[in-house]
């Protein structure tokens, strides 16, 4: 339901929106679900808090990663790439809904 | 073992591939080379300081509180409960060897009569149980919390020993060290993901401690004040991974018990020491 409705506020916000406010935000941050910032700086986000070192630095994602699908398919299943990766299968596991990999997929390539 | 490291590059998979054939010495001395190959020039006494060994200033912090402990009140209320004498007259003290003394870094032992891990907080409840006192529960702060973070005090200084002798012994330490490499819970998390592969990195504010040192210094007080005994925090990790965790005092934690602990051998134990 909640989901539902970020959807559509995703898909009605304006193209030039920052990525602070993005829904995907919200959901990235949040402990109970995405959780990067226990792993990953963002140094584009100011209000990102974290000391995190466990993960490399979500920057300048827009240029290594032109295509989205590249980087949501990273958050689905990082194991996909990496065997060995500690990074949590977001997707594959159910830790997050597909529409909310969407919106963070969205919110980490402006970053 | 350390050509091994080497060649693969990459110690997790040389320490997980030889699971079947390493032994218990084998397996620590990979842990140590490994941690010591990465943190260069830290003393391995300094292991006990988890992840305080990193940084001179988190370090000096933690050296600030232990100079006048927040948690000496519950110290001194498992001194209480140590010192007060079982309804029969008798006490913790009569019941053990050497009053207690020198033994906390000898547990967990295989007992070959039990075929079972035996921990220093089952010593405990079985002195109770001898001399006609109901077992504390193993996850009670008010109770087992605080008698362990007096009688584990008792050992401060002794060097952990613990010993895995003989095939039924070294099976407890195998389903142990199994549970430490194990991917589990809905983050998809081994304890050797975070305490192998990537001690000394930051997990959003919290530097993340080597396995080696870990066990000698139980109980910790989280924020100066919140008593964790070892199995407690076992759990906590369990639950952060969002896995289905075991409840302290349960043999899968007197496993995993042994093979951490035999992982600190050689170490000085310290009985509750603060943690952020
Ligand atoms: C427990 C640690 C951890 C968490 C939590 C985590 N990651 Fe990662 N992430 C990593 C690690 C480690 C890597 C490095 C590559 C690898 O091991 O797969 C990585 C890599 C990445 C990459 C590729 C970075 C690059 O430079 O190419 C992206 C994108 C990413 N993570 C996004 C996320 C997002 C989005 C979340 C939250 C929804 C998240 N991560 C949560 C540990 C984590
Ligand atoms: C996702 C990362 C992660 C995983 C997986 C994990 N831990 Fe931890 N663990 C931590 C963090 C962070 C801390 C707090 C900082 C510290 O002291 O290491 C911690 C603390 C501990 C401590 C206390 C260390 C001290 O000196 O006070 C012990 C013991 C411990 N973990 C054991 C385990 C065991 C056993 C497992 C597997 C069942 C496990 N951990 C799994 C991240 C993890």
């Amino acid at each position: 339901m909640f989901s539902a409705w970020v959807v559509v506020a995703a898909l009605a916000a304006p193209a030039l929106a920052t990525a602070a406010d993005l829904p995907g935000r919200a959901i990235a941050h949040d402990q109970e679900k995405g959780n990067c910032l226990a792993c990953h700086r963002m140094p584009a986000d100011p209000g990102a808090e974290t000391a995190a070192t466990l993960g490399p630095p979500l920057a300048d994602i827009k240029r290594r990663y032109p295509d989205r699908a590249a980087l949501r398919a990273q958050i689905w299943d990082a194991g996909v790439k990496n065997p060995a990766t500690i990074m949590p299968p977001y997707g594959r596991h159910r830790i997050l809904t597909e529409s909310e990999i969407d919106l963070v997929a969205e919110y980490i390539h402006g970053l | 073992m350390i050509a091994r490291l080497a060649l693969l590059g990459f110690a997790v998979f040389a320490l997980e591939a030889n699971a079947a054939s390493a032994t218990p010495e084998e397996d620590r001395s990979a842990f140590v080379q490994t941690f010591q190959q990465r943190f260069p020039g830290v003393p391995l006494d300094d292991y006990v300081h988890g992840g305080f060994m990193f940084n001179r200033a988190s370090r000096s912090h933690y050296d600030d509180i232990m100079a006048f402990p927040p948690f000496l009140g519950d110290i001194e209320r498992g001194k209480v409960l140590w010192d007060t004498p079982f309804r029969n007259g008798r006490t913790y003290a009569q019941c053990l060897p050497d009053g207690g003394r020198n033994l906390a870094g000898t547990y967990p032992r295989f007992s070959t009569a039990e075929d079972r891990v035996i921990t220093f907080e089952m010593l405990l409840n079985r002195c109770r149980r001898d001399n006609g006192e109901p077992e504390y529960r193993y996850d009670d702060r008010a109770t087992m919390g605080v008698l362990t973070a007096y009688a584990r005090s008792l050992s401060d200084g002794m060097r952990m020993d613990i010993k895995v002798d003989g095939a039924a012994a070294l099976a407890k330490y195998e389903e142990g060290r199994s549970l430490f490499f194990r991917r589990i819970g809905q983050m998809n998390f081994a304890c050797s993901n975070c305490h192998l592969d990537n001690a000394g990195k930051v997990m959003r504010m919290e530097t993340i401690s080597p396995a080696v040192g870990q066990a000698v210094h139980f109980p910790v007080f989280r924020g100066g004040d919140e008593l964790y005994t070892l199995h407690m925090r076992y759990t906590r990790c369990m639950m952060q991974v969002r896995a289905q965790p075991f409840p302290a005092g349960s043999e899968a934690f007197n496993n995993l018990e042994y093979f951490h602990s035999y992982l600190s051998n050689g170490l000085p134990m310290q009985a509750s020491v603060y943690r952020r």
